[in-house]
């Protein structure tokens, strides 16, 4: 019965060994506290009001014994918690780094010959990584249970993080620090790569980038965009509202505000609505999305738009 | 004459007077007491609905019953009013108000006036925060920069309620400390208190001492939100983790704030039932003082991956650590006095032993996450949350509970039927752990915490978890149903029920309103059971 995810990095052995090892002394205080209750409540269960109970108020002996025995015990695991602690803290030198940037609600990766990667994190098996976060509004933390790793993205503050992945596969990736309505969407994947796929990816990626950029249509823009910008963390595409309005069939038609009045989704309000969430608050909805000021630019709202524009 | 119309007034049951204002501008600390028990009581409902809405949402992966915002606001209300409404003044403001006085063998406590206050401060920031509702807050109690400035929920009024809700609890921290050292009967020595009365003492230290920095700290948060100010904003050239630390240096007091007066009612409970002396009295005052003192140096053990210095976090787990100990020496205490005892299986008795059972296992826990390598991978996961209730409901609303139904005969002159508190029980201990133990699992599987929605892979386990909160909500429904119904229909109750020897038994049922016709001389510790001259340890 092993309820820890699978191991995937050089650092989960050396933490699930700390967690059993605090597993077992547990359990063993945990028995012996329940069986001494049971135990005492059943062999001494009163049988009269008449019962004699002896009049003992307490025994060095035994009180010097269960202080002493748990504070052994606890430094011991203090110091065991400690060694593996310095060790997930303590990056090789030889670690690829890589940058992260985490927003409401979505996770930017930037590597080190230039690309970015949106939600989607690209590492390769057995050659060590290190993360180095930054958050652009509130705090998220990057938590990567199959790695056994987990540390808060702050803005005005760097903050690192390293593993050596051991196993190809996809791993699920969370925010695991409240960041507002969409913080359990801010989910992504880990892609664990053989070496020789790693460098594949490198290079695929890039030429279809390249040729990306010239022939892509906007409204493929716009739906690239809307998986890339995290949108779909709250905005669907099948008519189901969610933490906002759907996109489906929104273009053209008329929406009730907050204090009442409609006004139609035309290529303007779109546009004021991402560039100022708050100032046409659909009616039934939260005042929780962040502005895109400055993040998109003209081209790719317009591309946005042309995109809603198909969703009927 | 003279003499005897004040004989007879001193045999008025506090509860005779009857009106909203006999209550509300009484400064009878029993009737205090009561109002208190009732307030804390109404909002421990109102939040336990939101829990139970949380868990409904939680039931199946996807919206269930709410969206994602609401989710969010639900989780907040929950956090804030279960801690800041119902569990931090609790059973010090509630119990400890009525038994303080009786205990100690005093007519009331050192500032009647002043303790009127501190309800009214009480029932003022109540209001408040349930104003703060028309746009509820959606930040998590814990009110974490900067999402809590950016946010465009109501966080001022939330925050401003809590920030009068702590001059309430720093009054009546106040209030305790100078009753407990002026107002003891000749003869009640410190080391004749009883045990409720040293853990109250202990809690009212950290009332007074933490509170004032929680206000602080609320105040900046606002004085960032409404003028600008940076404190906390990177952006505005503020500390990204300054907040943290400035929170948890209350709030993990707090957590002590508490446990401590639960730790004292089982102080009490046990030993009646077992007919046996308290084991090792000394051990457990004083432990209740470690604990206080040490909680205020373990505070960042909440932020071991917040961004703070590795340094730091080594100094912080090891602090921990210390409070684990005096903690240990509790349970083994309470376990050591059931040896050879006369044990009857009361209501009150039940609860008090399943909170050894539960605290225990809140307690281990905590051990994981003050061990800095576990704590990386499940700090922020569903195993902070089992942890957490294991501790909160596991032990401070199962002493709640054991208090309730220990002291109800005092406080109401009624009895409850037994048989039907004994069904709530049964209810509220399966249904505690069909809901919580499924959260450890969830955790170290890695399911963050305050997730609206979650991944196919979790859901048979929470939906376990929500099953449970439905056993535990109708354990609780009886019991409260139970309580309720017998304050009119319920038998009358002798003045000593339980066959205890503590200074509040020794009165009437329900008190008179000067609490002792004569001040009584304490000759002995209130422990004696047991045959004396047969063993002593």
């Amino acid at each position: 019965m092993n309820w820890l995810p699978e191991e995937a990095s050089n650092l989960a052995r050396n933490v699930d060994t700390v967690i059993w090892f605090v597993t077992i002394i547990s359990l063993v205080f945990f028995f012996l506290i329940t069986v001494v209750l049971v135990f005492f409540a059943i062999k001494y269960r009163r049988k009269s009001g008449e019962d004699e109970t002896p009049y003992i108020t307490g025994n060095h002996f035994l009180e010097t014994l269960w202080t002493i025995v748990p504070s052994i015990l606890v430094l011991v695991i203090f110091a065991y918690g400690f060694i593996v602690f310095k060790q997930m803290r303590t990056p090789p030198q030889e670690a690829l780094e890589i940058n992260v940037i985490g927003k409401q609600w979505l996770w930017q990766f930037q590597y080190d010959n230039g690309k970015t990667t949106i939600n989607e994190l690209y590492v390769q098996q057995n050659r060590p990584v290190k993360l180095i976060m930054r958050s652009e509004d509130v705090i998220h933390s990057f938590f990567v249970p199959a790695f056994r790793v987990k540390q808060d993205l702050l803005s005005g503050m760097y903050t690192y993080l390293w593993f050596t992945p051991t196993k190809v596969g996809v791993f699920d990736l969370y925010c695991a620090e409240y960041c507002g309505a969409a913080h359990s969407k801010m989910l992504g994947k880990v892609i664990v790569m053989s070496p020789e796929a790693y460098e594949r990816w490198r290079k695929g990626e890039e030429r279809e980038e390249q040729k990306g950029v010239a022939s892509i249509s906007p409204v493929q823009l716009g739906e690239q965009l809307y998986q890339q910008r995290g949108c779909n963390a709250c905005h669907t595409i099948d008519g189901t509202p969610s933490v906002g309005p759907s996109w489906k069939g929104l273009f053209g038609h008329e929406v009730t505000l907050q204090d009442g009045t409609k006004v139609t989704a035309d290529e303007n309000y779109i546009r004021e609505s991402i560039l100022e969430p708050q100032a046409k608050l659909v009616k039934g909805y939260q005042p929780v999305m962040p502005s895109f000021k400055g993040i998109l630019t003209d081209e790719e709202i317009s591309a946005i738009i042309a995109y809603i524009k198909t969703l009927k | 004459m003279a003499n005897h119309t004040v004989a007879e007034t001193i045999h008025v049951p506090y509860l005779e007077e009857k009106g909203i204002l006999s209550w509300i501008l009484s400064t009878d600390h029993k009737r205090i007491g009561i109002m208190y028990l009732v307030s804390i009581s109404t909002f421990f409902v109102l939040a336990g609905i939101a829990a139970l809405l949380v868990r409904l949402e939680l039931l199946s992966p996807g919206k269930t019953i709410v969206d994602a915002h609401t989710y969010n606001v639900l989780f907040t209300f929950h956090g804030s009013a279960m801690v800041f409404l119902f569990i931090v003044p609790g059973i010090a403001a509630s119990f400890g108000n009525f038994l303080i006085p009786l205990m100690i063998g005093a007519r009331d406590v050192a500032f009647p006036r002043l303790n009127l206050l501190s309800y009214w401060l009480y029932l003022l920031g109540t209001v408040i925060i349930l104003f703060s509702l028309l746009k509820p807050a959606d930040t998590g109690w814990t009110f974490y920069t900067p999402y809590s400035i950016q946010t465009g929920t109501d966080v001022i009024l939330l925050t401003f309620g809590v920030f009068i809700l702590g001059f309430s609890s720093i009054l009546t921290g106040l209030n305790f400390i100078v009753t407990v050292h002026k107002l003891r009967a000749p003869g009640m020595t410190w080391h004749r208190l009883p045990l409720f009365i040293w853990s109250s003492y202990a809690t009212a230290i950290l009332q007074l001492l933490a509170t004032p920095v929680l206000g602080i700290t609320l105040l900046l948060l606002i004085a960032e939100r409404v003028f600008g100010i940076g404190f906390f904003d990177p952006a505005k050239g503020g500390d990204p983790i300054l907040f943290q630390n400035f929170f948890w240096f209350y709030s993990h007091p707090a957590v002590y704030i508490m446990i401590i007066p639960a730790m004292g009612v089982i102080s009490e409970v046990i030993p009646v039932f077992a007919r046996k002396p308290i084991f090792g009295y000394k051990a457990i005052a004083y432990s209740s003082l470690a604990i206080a003192l040490i909680s205020f140096l373990v505070w960042a053990h909440h932020m071991f991956v917040s961004g703070m210095s590795e340094v730091a976090a080594t100094v912080f787990s090891f602090l921990t650590f210390l409070v684990a100990i005096p903690t240990a020496i509790k349970v083994f205490n309470w376990l050591a006095t059931l040896y050879k005892g006369s044990i009857e299986l009361r209501t009150p008795m039940l609860y008090a032993l399943s909170f050894i059972f539960l605290f225990t296992i809140g307690g281990l826990t905590g051990v994981f996450l003050g061990t800095l390598a576990a704590d990386v991978h499940l700090h922020d996961t569903y195993f902070v949350v089992a942890h957490m209730h294991y501790v909160m409901i596991g032990g401070t609303v199962m002493g709640f509970f054991a208090a309730l139904h220990f002291w109800y005969p005092k406080m109401f002159g009624k009895m409850y039927n037994e048989a039907v508190a004994k069904v709530a029980w049964f209810l509220v201990f399966v249904g505690f752990n069909v809901t919580f133990f499924p959260q450890f699992i969830l955790g170290m599987e890695g399911m963050p915490r305050r997730y609206a929605d979650y991944p196919p892979q979790f859901h048979t386990l929470h939906e376990i978890s929500t099953i449970g909160s439905w056993i535990l909500g109708l354990g609780i429904l009886i019991m409260a149903l139970n309580l309720l119904r017998s304050l009119t229909n319920g038998e009358k109750a002798p003045d000593n029920p339980f066959n205890s020897l503590s200074l509040e038994w020794q009165i009437p049922s329900p008190p008179p309103h000067e609490n002792f016709e004569k001040i009584p001389h304490v000759t002995d510790w209130t422990y004696g059971y047991g045959k004396k001259n047969n063993q002593e340890g």
